[in-house]
C-alpha cells in the first residue's frame, strides 16, 4: 500500500481505472469517502438511492448500455436487494457491490445483528459470491480480484468491508 | 376471481384501450430503447416491436423497470430511453421516481400504463383504483415534466413529452382494465440481455 494514501482513495481510483462510472448508494458512513469522491467526479454518475434494490436494477441497466457500476451499501441494505437479485442471476448480469458491515465484529447495536449475520447466507443463496476484507492492505487486491470476477467472468460479487477493517460502532 | 367493475373504472377515467393507446403514444418505436415491467407492459412493447432487440422485458424482479431504464439512460446519453411500467410495478418501488428526479437525465422518460388493477393475477384493484394518483406522486418526487393522459385528445401532448425536453418526463396513460396484446415474447432474461447488448453495442 502506498504510504500516506487512504485505502478508500486507492479503492476509488481503482474503480475508476476499471471504468466504473455509476456509483449507486444509500448514504452510509462506511462508504463516505467513496460517495464524496463520486459526487466530486465529473466523469462519474453519483446516484443516491431511496433503497438499495434500486441500485441492483440501475446497474443492470448500466450493463445493457455498456457501462459499469458499483453498488455501495451497508449490510442492512443487502436484505433490501434479495428479490431484485433475480434479475442479476437470471439475466447473468455482472454485478459488483461493496458492503460496509454492521452487526458483526464488536457491534454495539443489537438491531444490526439479524441482517448483519444474514448477509453472507442470503447473498450466496441468490448466487452472489462473497469475499471478505479484514485489513487495509487487503482492500485493493480483493477488489481487484472482484473486478476481474465480475467484468471479465460475468459474475455477481459482494466484497464485505468488515468491522475489523472499518472499526465497530459502539452505538 | 374478482369481477372487473368496468363502469367504476370508466367513472374513474380508465377509458382508453391500451392496445391502441400505447402504440399511438409511442409512435415510431425504433426511436427508443425500451425497458418494460412485467406482464402487461412487457406484452404491449413486445407486440409493438415484434420482440425487437431494442427492448428489455421483465417477467420477475418486480419494481425494477424504472431503475433499469435510468441506468441505461445514464450509460447512453446519445439514445432516448423509455421505461414502460404498470401501476402495480411502479408502486412496488415508487421511490425510484425520487431517484429519477434528482438525476433528471434529459434522454429518459417513464410511461406508466395505469389500468388500476393487477391484471396478471386476476385483475384485483390496485391503489390507483382507490384514489392514489401516480402523477401527483411523481410531481411530489420532484419530476417537473409530468402528464396524465386519459383521452385520445391527450395523446399528442403525451407523445411530445416522451420524446422531447430538457429533463426526465413521467406520463401516466390511464387505460381500461382489459388484456394487453396476446404476444409470446422471449422469457429468458440472459438471452434478452445478450440480444439487447449485441444490437446496441455490437459483438
Amino acid at each position: 500500500m502506498e504510504e500516506g494514501v487512504r485505502w478508500q482513495d486507492q479503492l476509488y481510483d481503482l474503480l475508476r481505472r476499471n471504468n466504473i462510472t455509476q456509483f449507486a448508494y444509500v448514504p452510509d458512513a462506511g462508504h463516505r469517502i467513496l460517495i464524496d469522491r463520486s459526487l466530486a467526479d465529473p466523469g462519474a454518475h453519483s446516484v443516491a438511492l431511496t433503497t438499495e434494490e434500486e441500485g441492483v436494477a440501475l446497474l443492470a441497466g448500466a450493463d445493457l448500455g455498456g457501462a459499469r457500476g458499483v453498488l455501495l451499501m451497508q449490510s442492512s441494505g443487502a436484505g433490501n436487494c434479495i428479490n431484485m437479485l433475480s434479475l442479476i442471476k437470471g439475466g447473468r448480469f455482472p454485478f459488483l457491490t461493496l458492503v460496509s458491515m454492521r452487526g458483526d465484529f464488536g457491534e454495539g447495536n443489537p438491531w444490526q445483528f439479524p441482517m448483519g449475520q444474514a448477509v453472507e447466507p442470503v447473498l450466496k443463496a441468490m448466487g452472489v459470491i462473497v469475499l471478505r476484507v479484514e485489513r487495509p492492505d487487503e482492500v485493493v487486491p480483493t477488489v481487484t480480484a472482484a473486478l476481474t470476477m465480475v467484468f471479465q467472468s460475468g459474475n455477481a460479487v459482494a466484497v464485505l468491508l468488515t468491522q475489523k477493517l472499518l472499526g465497530a460502532k459502539a452505538f | 376471481m374478482a369481477e372487473i367493475d368496468f363502469a367504476a373504472a370508466a367513472a374513474n377515467g380508465f377509458i382508453l384501450d391500451r392496445c391502441q393507446a400505447v402504440p399511438a403514444l409511442i409512435g415510431r418505436h425504433e426511436d427508443f430503447l425500451f425497458v418494460t415491467g412485467l406482464a402487461g407492459t412487457a406484452r404491449d412493447i413486445a407486440a409493438l416491436t415484434h420482440d425487437g432487440a431494442h427492448i428489455y422485458t421483465m417477467a420477475g424482479a418486480m419494481g425494477g423497470a424504472v431503475m433499469i431504464g435510468l441506468g441505461l439512460a445514464l450509460a447512453r446519453p446519445d439514445k432516448r430511453v423509455l421505461a414502460v411500467t404498470g401501476d402495480g410495478e411502479l408502486l412496488m418501488n415508487v421511490g425510484a421516481l425520487a431517484t429519477v428526479a434528482i438525476l433528471n437525465p434529459a434522454n429518459f422518460a417513464v410511461l406508466c400504463v395505469d389500468n388500476g388493477h393487477y391484471g396478471e393475477t386476476g385483475y384485483q384493484k390496485s391503489h390507483t383504483s382507490l384514489g392514489v394518483d401516480l402523477e401527483k406522486m411523481a410531481t411530489g418526487a420532484g419530476i417537473r415534466r409530468t402528464l396524465t393522459v386519459g383521452t385520445e385528445a391527450g395523446l399528442a401532448e403525451g407523445a411530445r413529452l416522451l420524446r422531447e425536453g430538457n429533463g426526465s418526463a413521467f406520463v401516466v396513460l390511464k387505460v381500461t382494465p382489459t388484456d394487453p396484446p396476446a404476444f409470446k415474447r422471449n422469457f429468458d432474461p440472459a438471452a434478452c440481455r445478450e440480444r439487447f447488448r449485441a444490437a446496441l453495442l455490437g459483438g
